[in-house]
């Protein structure tokens, strides 16, 4: 019989089969052989087979419903665990406060212990979910892959020196340490902890002493640790992995055999090199080639992110077929192709691959402590009071000891000392997880007869540093008041300095004659920009600096939090703070008694802002309408290639268009003729429209607008009016929109190079002169401006903001 | 080939630093090694003949600084010698600039670059950092009026993207403008229309740098400069 091992998970699905049966059975007479599938609980599956089979009804003796549950048993079971592991991390965060005191990790685990328990009571078989195959091949690698891609590059290579350090020589402290004492005290105590060799207790020292990414990357991100520590922590947690390799494979060789020699030792160390250093060479090399593919992609943008999981899931892999760390593979890997990826890929790839990594990773998170759980009510356990106290004990010493005497030797190194509060951080925050436990899993019984008891000891260390240590860091953190991370996105005047501060710094050291860090980080930089980037990515967006870059992503950021945050009906609310500040720069020039020709630029530049905020704004319900996903989007638009400078200028262009439109729909300009599609579009599409709007006299609206009353409700008095500067003569083809206040009427615009649009003012006096002007080509652009019919292909045309 | 002596660090540094009490970056008189570099850079700059003797009239024109060829990539390479030759960043009151600078001078400046250690407090450390700011503050600030304007910070922006190749103005012109709105924003967040903004005050220029850790970023240490390897042919040539 099938068993449902997710209780609760789908009770209503049942009934829901039976219900259809019913219908059937109504249908089609009594004639079915039903009486053994109506009477049991089965699962939907059921139900749809027999709703498609009933069809193919045609004699007496066919069975109508079969039961195959073997057919489908373990892609059902694996569905039914993640589900439940879906199901419960929706859960905790839907239970109040319960997710700000006890950390995830913890809740998860008993969830397994309780799952792990009722499937004892119910079968007494359980599966063994933990399997290490099955962990070091599906649910690690999504893990380390999501720490791996968004790893901070630059804190880290900041503080490689201090990672590498804890990394290996603290973990390799750990081991020795643990296996020492523990051997020691397994030699005094007068059991049978005596039969323990050396090797294995350095074995399970190796084991023990690495502190575990999955566990530290669930901690760690609930408290918000600031951004030192937290790349302390988690790098070592990262890089131990290649020495924990070399330690484990070492002694488990070495308890084999039961003899170790000065040349294995010399090995080891070797060993430790190729491990780790073949590890990052691998996954550089699938890095350069996912950069690489990416590079050609833009015909197929649709599988995209698939090459970048690809690439790096082969990476992992072909580094554990000769036993090389395939953490740090997938590290380098997710490293190196980051940045070229990242400027090859579509705006909605680059979404597609954060969202799927951060889905994935997040579920193997949960599984493996959920598995965690059930694989300690499963496992035989040997519970030996002396042996587990003492490893507890061992851990922690060994791990504060290791710490501090670490941050001691690096302190001497460091310009930003760790404190002592760090230090305490850093030394609690070394929590042991799955992979320990995969590690101790993976022995085997021959060898290793004391097996049950190492895995009772490892549990119950992960237990410890996860629950006794993972719920009270966070109070600790409040307590020691330890530097919290800055919540605040980066703005665009840090990440001048901080490129400014780099220059700065190598210039110095130039100057000095001293090739230091910033020297060689510099020439590196270099040789990237002249020859990794050129053959990397795709030829137009390799020369674009990285400050520009960056401000196109923050440009892009704003206006998606635009679209997203501001309705309509919320426009007025949204918009003040913001806009009165906007008016400061424009008045800048003037003050500064800059050369005339560049007032008009500056004057538009806030301005334009300002409204194009309004714009995307106001856009939001015909972009919401576009979010339905269209298969052919990805492929045939055309706006798809990133953002670039001049797609973005387009970009506003549309937006302005639209807007143009939209009011000139508001002011019901009669009789539009539903032609000109074809010009619509290619004025769209050449991104200019000089060519179509002529130049606009205007005079009667010299009423100061108020910024703030700039909405699409008719306004009477204030009528707000936006020039839109086709011809700045700083950047040509890129749109200015101008808002004619006082200045304007002083100085007349004897350029005569916008178009004026004027909002609806009801009855309101300006109005109509403006609209009596309109000469033939105005008219023309209203025409096409207004145009309904090509709107609507239009609107399914256009790029709607990634 | 030039090679230094330590005789010259105790005959010429040494008094230099422990007159004006002053510990400019790792130059500590028990560490003898670590002043060379600077010391070293008068040679080079002023391309003397071997003189170990004294150090100090040597002095250093912006030409001598122009010619570093490490420096000819910079691209805020001008913004950075004129910083050697600004009197604001002696640490006294004074203000324009120098035509040749001497050792002192030099040393006063790059004592901007110092780290800080375990033992600064925590005023020491707000101080070392506003002394940090207002460096990087007068580079900006060209005309030292006391204000980057929107023209000075442009100028900035510009020359920080001036090595992409034929990088546009605009774009340059543009993160300016975004920037000098960001700082107006934060600093003057409410402003009617018909004001302005005339341009980034000292304390509005450390109010948006607020997040960035200057006292522990800006800084340059010479860690163990082996100067019997160094030799100044390479850099003179």
């Amino acid at each position: 019989m099938p068993s449902r091992t997710g209780a609760g998970s789908g009770r209503s699905l049942p009934e829901f089969g039976l219900l259809l049966l019913v219908i059937f059975v109504l249908l089609e007479g009594s004639l079915l052989p039903l009486g053994a599938a109506s009477s049991t609980s089965k699962s939907c599956e059921e139900a749809k087979q027999g709703h498609t089979e009933v069809h193919n009804f045609t004699k007496k003796a066919f069975p109508v419903l079969g039961v195959d549950y073997g057919h489908i048993k373990n892609p059902f079971e694996i569905s039914l665990w993640v589900l439940l592991a879906c199901l419960m991390k929706l859960g905790f965060h839907l239970i109040p406060r319960l997710s700000s005191i006890v950390p995830e990790s913890c809740l998860l685990i008993v969830v397994g212990l309780l799952v792990g328990g009722l499937i004892k009571l119910a079968r007494e078989e359980v599966p063994p979910v933990l399997d290490s195959k099955f962990f070091f091949l599906y649910l690690l690698p999504p893990i380390i892959l999501d720490a791996g891609y968004f790893l901070p590059i630059r804190p880290f290579m900041e503080n490689l020196g201090t990672i590498l350090m804890f990394a290996v020589i603290g973990t390799l402290w750990n081991a020795f340490f643990i296996g020492g004492l523990l051997y020691g005290i397994c030699q005094i105590s007068n059991s049978d902890l005596t039969a323990i060799g050396i090797l294995p207790c350095l074995l399970f020292g190796s084991i023990i002493s690495a502190v575990d990414p999955v566990a530290v990357l669930a901690v760690f991100e609930e408290i918000h640790i600031n951004e030192l520590l937290h790349i302390l922590v988690f790098g070592e947690s990262l890089l131990n992995d290649a020495v924990t390799v070399v330690l484990y494979h070492l002694f488990e060789e070495f308890s084999v055999d039961g003899s170790v020699t000065v040349l294995d030792g010399i090995l080891g160390v070797i060993s430790f090199l190729v491990v780790a250093l073949g590890g990052v060479l691998f996954g550089a090399m699938y890095g350069f080639l996912a950069a690489l593919t990416s590079r050609f992609t833009s015909h197929t943008r649709v599988i995209e992110p698939l090459f970048a999981f690809l690439y790096s899931y082969m990476a992992y892999l072909s580094a554990e077929v000769f036993h090389l760390s395939g953490i740090m593979a997938l590290i380098a890997c997710g490293a190196v192709m980051r940045p070229y990826i990242e400027a090859n890929i579509s705006h909605k790839s680059h979404t597609t691959i954060k969202y799927f990594l951060k889905m994935l990773s997040s579920v193997s998170e949960t599984l493996i402590f959920i598995f965690l759980g059930v694989a300690t009510v499963d496992g035989r356990h040997s519970w030996n009071w002396i042996f587990v106290t003492m490893s507890v004990v061992l851990c922690l010493v060994a791990r504060v000891i290791g710490v501090v005497g670490l941050t001691f030797i690096i302190n001497k190194f460091r310009i930003v000392k760790l404190t002592t509060k760090d230090q305490f951080i850093i030394a609690y925050g070394g929590l042991r997880g799955a992979i320990a436990f995969s590690l101790g899993f993976l022995l085997k019984e021959d060898h290793f007869h004391m097996r049950d008891m190492f895995l009772t000891a490892i549990i119950t260390v992960i237990f410890f540093t996860v629950f006794v240590q993972g719920m009270t860091i966070k109070p600790l953190v409040e307590l020691l008041a330890v530097k919290k991370k800055q919540e605040a996105k980066r703005s665009i005047n840090e990440e001048i300095h901080t490129q400014f501060l780099d220059h700065l710094l190598t210039g110095i050291e130039d100057i000095c004659g001293h090739y230091g860090h910033h020297h060689w980080k510099d020439k590196l930089n270099r040789f990237n920009k002249k020859y990794v980037k050129k053959f990397l990515i795709v030829s137009e967006r390799s020369k674009e600096p990285q400050l520009i870059a960056f401000y196109h992503k923050m440009e892009m950021k704003q206006a998606i939090q635009l679209v997203e945050s501001g309705g309509g009906s919320k426009l007025p609310s949204a918009v003040p703070s913001t806009v009165s500040m906007q008016n400061i720069q424009p008045k800048n020039p003037p003050a500064t008694t800059k050369p005339a020709e560049r007032v008009l630029p500056q004057l538009s530049k806030g301005r334009e802002e300002e409204i194009r905020k309004i714009l995307r704004s106001n856009l939001q319900r015909t972009r919401q309408r576009l979010h339905s996903y269209n298969r052919h989007t990805l492929v045939a638009d055309p706006y798809e290639d990133g953002f670039s400078d001049l797609i973005l200028k387009k970009q506003r262009m549309m937006a302005i268009d639209k807007k143009i439109k939209e009011m000139t729909n508001y002011l019901t300009v009669p009789a539009a003729a539903p032609d000109s599609p074809t010009m619509v579009r290619a004025r769209l599409a050449s991104g200019r429209n000089t060519d179509f709007i002529p130049a606009q006299q205007q005079k009667g609206n010299k009423k100061p607008s108020d910024p703030q009353s700039y909405n699409m409700k008719p306004v009477s008095g204030g009528v707000p009016t936006i020039q839109v500067d086709l011809a700045s003569p700083q950047s040509p083809d890129s749109v200015r929109l101008l808002d004619e206040l006082g200045e304007a009427d002083g100085k007349e615009q004897e350029k005569d190079q916008g178009l004026t649009m004027k909002l609806p003012g009801g009855s309101s006096r300006p109005n109509k002169p403006g609209e009596t002007e309109n000469t033939r080509e105005q008219q023309k652009l209203t025409r096409c401006l207004s145009d309904p019919g090509p709107s609507a292909d239009e609107d399914e045309d256009e790029p709607f903001l990634p | 080939m030039y090679f230094l002596h330590k005789r010259c660090y105790r005959n010429a540094v040494k008094p230099v630093c422990e007159q004006k009490s002053l510990l400019p970056l790792n130059i500590q008189p028990q560490t003898e090694k670590c002043s060379f570099p600077v010391f070293f850079l008068f040679l080079v700059v002023e391309q003397v003949k071997h003189t170990p003797t004294c150090v100090l009239p040597l002095r250093c024109r912006k030409e001598n600084l122009e010619n570093i060829p490490a420096l000819a990539e910079n691209p805020i390479k001008n913004q950075i010698i004129e910083a050697f030759f600004d009197k604001r960043n002696q640490h006294g009151n004074e203000v324009g600039s120098f035509q040749e600078i001497g050792f002192e001078q030099f040393v006063m400046v790059m004592s901007h670059f110092r780290p800080p250690n375990l033992k600064t407090t925590k005023e020491e450390k707000q101080e070392m950092r506003k002394e940090k700011l207002r460096f990087l503050f007068n580079m900006h600030d060209t005309d030292g009026d006391g204000i980057i304007t929107l023209q000075e910070y442009r100028k900035v922006v510009e020359e920080l993207l001036s090595n992409s190749g034929a990088m546009d103005q605009d774009a340059a012109h543009e993160i300016a403008d975004a920037a000098m709105l960001e700082v107006a924003s934060t600093n003057v967040p409410q402003m009617s229309p018909e004001d302005h903004y005339e341009g980034i005050t000292f304390q509005h220029f450390e109010q948006i740098l607020k997040d960035l850790e200057m006292e522990t970023r800006m800084f340059i240490r010479f860690l163990d400069v082996d100067t019997t390897t160094m030799h100044c042919g390479k850099a003179t040539s």
